[in-house]
């Protein structure tokens, strides 16, 4: 067990070292900075924004400042005693300093607000995916070949088709426009959450009725399975205390990447409902040439998909007695 | 961790724990609706009047901080903000300002039962104190242009950072082993007083407590600042104390400045070279210098005196500007006493920020919302209507409008381009025109567009008509000069082309006349039937839709018109700008919008090497009436010399004007206080809500044929603001 954590922790740390280095690298040589905007700079105010931001570095020297609790000013021991000029900590620390483009929050301070509230989205869509998905892929392998499977196919099928911005315009019509029953965007409260979490989860929800179906047929004709009919278990019982523990194997291994997903992807369905969420950060702080913004939200991914599969690893030996964690 | 009753308890653990976050991260968020929400368009960068620089920032800063002035919000003309009074000298140099006594800073803190306290009283050191930070370069605000009107405002920003040393508290020191000496001297502290008229806190603050035959010793004093000792970073007995004279203004830009004394110590026994280089700046950075050669001057509490470098008729306009609004001195330094690393960020927190202006910030949620609440120590608090206003940062043009729709927002400040056709009708959509340009850069290095021939030709067959008919429809102006309509007293130097008739078909016959005319210049350049075979040119721009909508006409009428064909090339926004800022395109999507009513904010662009230029075009005799214009005090005299510039601009076009903006709010019909202007500028003091009666006033007044929309309005009751008309006038 702990091998496995150890193992496991130092593939994390070379992974996060390959994914911090690498995007560092792509987002400092694509053209243009944080600082260009319509209106050209003065070059002398052009220089005075650089320095204060340490772009007047050499790339080698910046990387470094922003990877360790360094301090690489010339001007040295001025700022051990900090002095305000160097908020750079630097990620070995946790401080993925200040964001460029939002200049009165740190990236910790954009994380910590916003992540929570993806949480909360990703929740719902996670738990709403689950139930009609495990639902519908379940009684789809169980009436195998009828109107019932057909149905529940057809379902999947629009589900995986329909972008969530497509869903999520239907829903907006129907119960906004149509039945007025819950707020058109914004942030507040749980009835804020439902629209979006309900478009967000809609094609997880399909891949999950997908996954269950055919994880559950391939189940449902081994033979134990029989042995547990031959031996008089009620049907709901075979079904779901030992078909099922089988059959959703291939979805858990796809929560894990899902769940990062949700949490981190919903930029769509965040844009169109207005919630305050991690996901627009992830393609606007790249349109902005926010580095440390995007290195920040990179390095969460990373992070999340990372400590996610982890668990899905764990949660494979809780699941199926055949697997230990030795071997995962 | 293995039997089935520890697994199921996991799981329901885990369930519990997300659905607890759940509630607790929506429990916390709820807030009331607040008397009127409107809609920002994106998060604002920050709430620092000292580095925005946007649209979004300004409409949240002239709620948060009041400056000298205000504007009058349907006539822009200055009304008393923080300044009671004013005056400008005969010869148009130097302003006065008499400061309201009974202004003042709130108390920082987001305790609703503090915020009847007055906080500090609000002095003109304030705005000396803002404004010379604005101007400061460890600010870095992309602004401080804006104060370069000032006296030696420019010369300050343009300092080399690492020799901005000298404050009233701080100087450096630096210490440099040259042949057989080690030299050690102060640095900078005498930027006070150079040329400065008062030299406040200057050379007195600074002793030297060494002299020749002194031991100097390692970490024992040798230099006084005010009430702080420097220790000496070396050893050595000291041969010589020279005084350092004060340099020049001039000199301070350009020459490494030294100043105070020199300190020549015998050299080391050892034979051994000390480092050189600065050893020690006594907090320095976050110091803001005030170099007393910066024509701004607290001469009294309440009387600012603003010496300007040339008369500079919009001055007052700049003053009303957000980059000219104060910042609270103690507020920013205790900030830094507490988090010295941090201060930058941690100053501008709802609960630390101190502000002066009609709302102080209650709450700010990145990427959702900021609240602000009335603030009850405002001077003129009477008349501020609305006791709370969200302001949220929606960026998606169709859940704007749903909230809008819905009545969640009261006001959004832009409109789907693909929806104008259904809302052009209705009473809470009215564009008006807009400060701003739309128009081609060219580069005129480039052949053939080298050739001015050419670039008339291209010119005269934009159809402009069916670009702002067709294509935007919100009332946009073809425009043949650079500098938008709508600026009093200001006539327009269009390029020469048919005058086209209010109506489509007297237009068309125009437009038939133009392209006859360029067909003729074409072939004069030695392009079309008979002559040279034209380039493919290309058409840059940044990727949207409306401007691939506008190319694609351009690029049409050129083809049809001229048979020169040309390709559109789009690129994303950053490095769009990146292209077009070193002139690696042909023809480029160019767009300006005026930052004060006045025709220099547009024509000061095309100087010969300005940096947003970005066209390789230069003209001497262009250069010196914009320069001309700078200095002249005559209002008639200056206007015509920008008028001159622009007809030589129109002659050589670097650019192609196509048309110009017009604004895109939509807003609550019963929404007063709020006024259509050329600047598209909103003051979130004036607002309130109309009574019935008002508002069944306005309607009567409306054009029959306009659709009614819900009107909105109060929730609970409604907000007749005190003495309203009497102000508006």
């Amino acid at each position: 067990m702990i091998a496995f954590f150890l193992r496991r922790a130092l593939w994390f740390a070379l992974t996060l070292w390959a994914v911090v280095t690498v995007s560092f690298v792509l987002m400092r040589s694509v053209r243009g900075g944080p600082f260009s905007n319509e209106r050209t700079l003065h070059p002398a105010i052009e220089r005075n924004l650089q320095a204060r931001y340490h772009l007047d570095w050499p790339l080698w020297k910046q990387y470094l400042q922003y990877i360790g609790p360094l301090n690489l000013d010339e001007a040295g021991p001025r700022f051990l005693d900090g002095d305000g000029s160097d908020p750079f900590g630097g990620v070995l620390v946790g401080d993925l300093g200040p964001s460029f483009k939002y200049r009165d929050f740190t990236v910790n301070d954009i994380i910590a607000q916003s992540l929570p509230i993806s949480v909360a989205l990703g929740t719902i869509a996670l738990l709403w995916a689950l139930l009609l998905g495990l639902a519908t892929g379940i009684s789809s392998a169980l009436w195998r070949g009828t109107r019932t499977d057909v149905a529940m196919r057809l379902f999947a099928t629009t589900g995986i088709a329909l972008p969530n911005f497509v869903i999520a315009g239907f829903l907006i019509l129907l119960f906004v426009f149509g039945l007025p029953l819950f707020p058109v965007a914004g942030w507040g409260t749980l009835r804020h959450l439902v629209l979006p979490g309900f478009a967000l989860g809609a094609p997880f929800a399909a891949y999950i009725s997908r996954l269950t179906r055919t994880g559950m047929l391939e189940v449902l004709s081994q033979d134990w399975i029989r042995t547990a009919h031959a031996k008089g278990l009620p049907a709901r019982l075979v079904v779901l205390r030992h078909a099922l523990k089988g059959g959703i194997l291939p979805v858990v291994s796809y929560l894990g990447p899902a769940t990062a997903g949700i949490l981190t992807g919903s930029l769509v369905i965040e844009k169109i409902f207005a919630i305050p969420g991690t996901g627009s950060h992830f393609v606007n702080s790249a349109l902005n040439r926010d580095y440390t913004l995007s290195m920040g939200v990179t390095i969460l991914y990373t992070v999340l998909v990372y400590a996610l599969n982890m668990l899905v690893d764990l949660a494979y030996t809780f699941l199926d007695p055949r697997i230990s964690v030795e071997d995962a | 961790m293995r039997g089935p009753k520890a697994r199921q308890a996991v799981a329901l653990g885990l369930l519990l724990g997300l659905l607890g976050l759940l509630l607790a991260v929506t429990s916390s968020a709820r807030l009331e609706r607040a008397d009127l929400v409107i809609n920002n368009g994106s998060e604002p960068a920050s709430l620092d009047p000292g580095t925005v620089t946007g649209v979004p920032e300004g409409r949240i800063l002239r709620g948060l901080f009041e400056g000298l002035t205000v504007k009058h919000p349907r006539t822009l003309e200055p009304l008393p903000g923080v300044a009671l009074t004013w005056e400008l000298s005969p010869d148009g140099r130097v302003y006065t300002f008499e400061l309201r006594p009974d202004a003042c800073w709130i108390v920082a803190g987001t305790d609703p039962a503090r915020f009847g306290e007055r906080g500090d009283p609000l002095t003109a050191d304030d705005f000396e104190w803002s404004w010379k930070r604005l101007l400061h370069p460890l600010t870095a605000a992309e602004y401080a242009y804006q104060l370069w009107p000032v006296r030696g405002a420019r010369q300050f920003t343009e300092l080399p950072i690492d020799r901005v040393y000298a404050t009233d508290r701080a100087a450096g020191a630096w210490l440099r082993t040259e042949a057989g000496v080690t030299r050690v001297g102060l640095t900078g502290f005498r930027l006070l007083d150079a040329a400065g008229p008062d030299g406040r806190g200057g050379a007195d603050a600074v002793r030297l407590l060494v002299a020749a035959g002194d031991r100097l010793r390692r970490g024992a004093p040798w230099l006084a600042l005010g009430d702080t000792l420097v220790p000496s970073a070396v050893d050595g007995l000291v041969r010589r104390v020279q005084p350092q004279p004060a340099p020049t203004v001039a000199a301070l830009a350009s020459e490494p400045y030294e100043s105070g004394w020199l300190v020549e110590l015998e050299p080391p026994a050892n034979g051994e070279a000390q480092s050189a280089g600065f050893v020690e700046h006594e907090r320095f950075r976050d110091e803001v210098a005030w170099p007393g050669y910066v024509g701004i001057r607290a001469e009294t509490p309440t009387t600012l005196v603003v010496e300007l470098a040339e008369p500079t008729p919009y001055f007052l306009h700049l003053v009303s500007f957000y980059p000219l609004f104060p910042v609270n001195r103690r507020c920013l330094e205790e900030a830094r006493e507490r988090w010295p690393d941090s201060w930058e960020i941690e100053w501008m927190r709802p609960e630390n920020l101190v502000t002066n202006g009609p709302f102080r910030l209650l709450e700010r949620r990145v990427n959702d919302r900021l609240r602000l609440v009335k603030n009850p120590v405002y001077w003129d608090a009477d008349r501020v209507a609305m006791n709370t206003i969200d302001v949220l940062a929606v960026e998606h043009y169709g859940t704007m409008l749903n909230l809008f729709l819905t009545g969640e927002v009261d006001w959004i400040d832009r409109c789907a381009p693909n929806l104008v056709h259904r809302l052009i009708q209705r009473e809470d959509f009215t564009p008006r025109p807009y400060l701003g340009t739309y128009f081609y850069r060219v580069n005129v290095k480039k052949p053939p567009l080298d050739d001015v021939r050419v670039r008339r030709a291209l010119a005269l067959t934009i159809d402009r008509r069916a670009i702002t008919d067709k294509i935007m429809k919100k009332g946009e102006r073809p425009n043949w000069a650079l500098v938008p309509h709508g600026i009093p007293g200001y006539t327009l130097a269009e390029l020469e082309h048919a005058p086209p008739g209010a109506a489509f078909e007297r237009y068309e016959a125009a437009f038939a006349a133009d392209v006859a005319r360029a067909k003729e210049l074409l072939a004069e350049a030695g392009y079309g039937p008979g002559g040279k075979d034209f380039p493919t040119i290309e058409i840059h721009y940044n990727t949207s839709e409306a401007h691939r909508d506008v190319a694609e006409v351009v690029a049409d009428g050129w083809k049809r018109n001229l048979r020169v064909d040309a390709k559109l090339l789009n690129q994303e926004w950053k490095v769009y700008l990146d292209t077009q800022r070193s002139v690696d395109y042909d023809v480029s999507r160019s767009a300006w919008i005026g930052d004060y009513p006045d025709p220099n904010t547009f024509l000061d662009i095309f100087v010969t090497g300005g940096e947003n230029n970005r066209t390789h075009w230069g003209d001497p005799r262009y250069d010196a009436l914009i320069e001309e214009a700078a200095v002249t005090v005559d209002a008639t005299r200056r206007m015509e010399l920008l008028h001159a510039a622009e007809t030589i601009l129109m002659e050589e076009l670097p650019i192609l004007p196509v048309y110009t903006y017009a604004t895109q709010n939509l807003k609550k019909p019963r929404l007063g206080g709020f006024y259509e202007n050329v600047l598209d500028e909103h003051f979130p003091k004036f607002f309130y809500w109309m009574d019935d009666a008002e508002l069944a006033e306005r309607r009567a007044a409306q054009p029959p044929e306009w659709e009614r929309a819900p009107a909105g309005g109060p929730r609970q009751g409604l907000y007749p603001p005190a003495g309203r008309d009497e102000v508006l006038r």
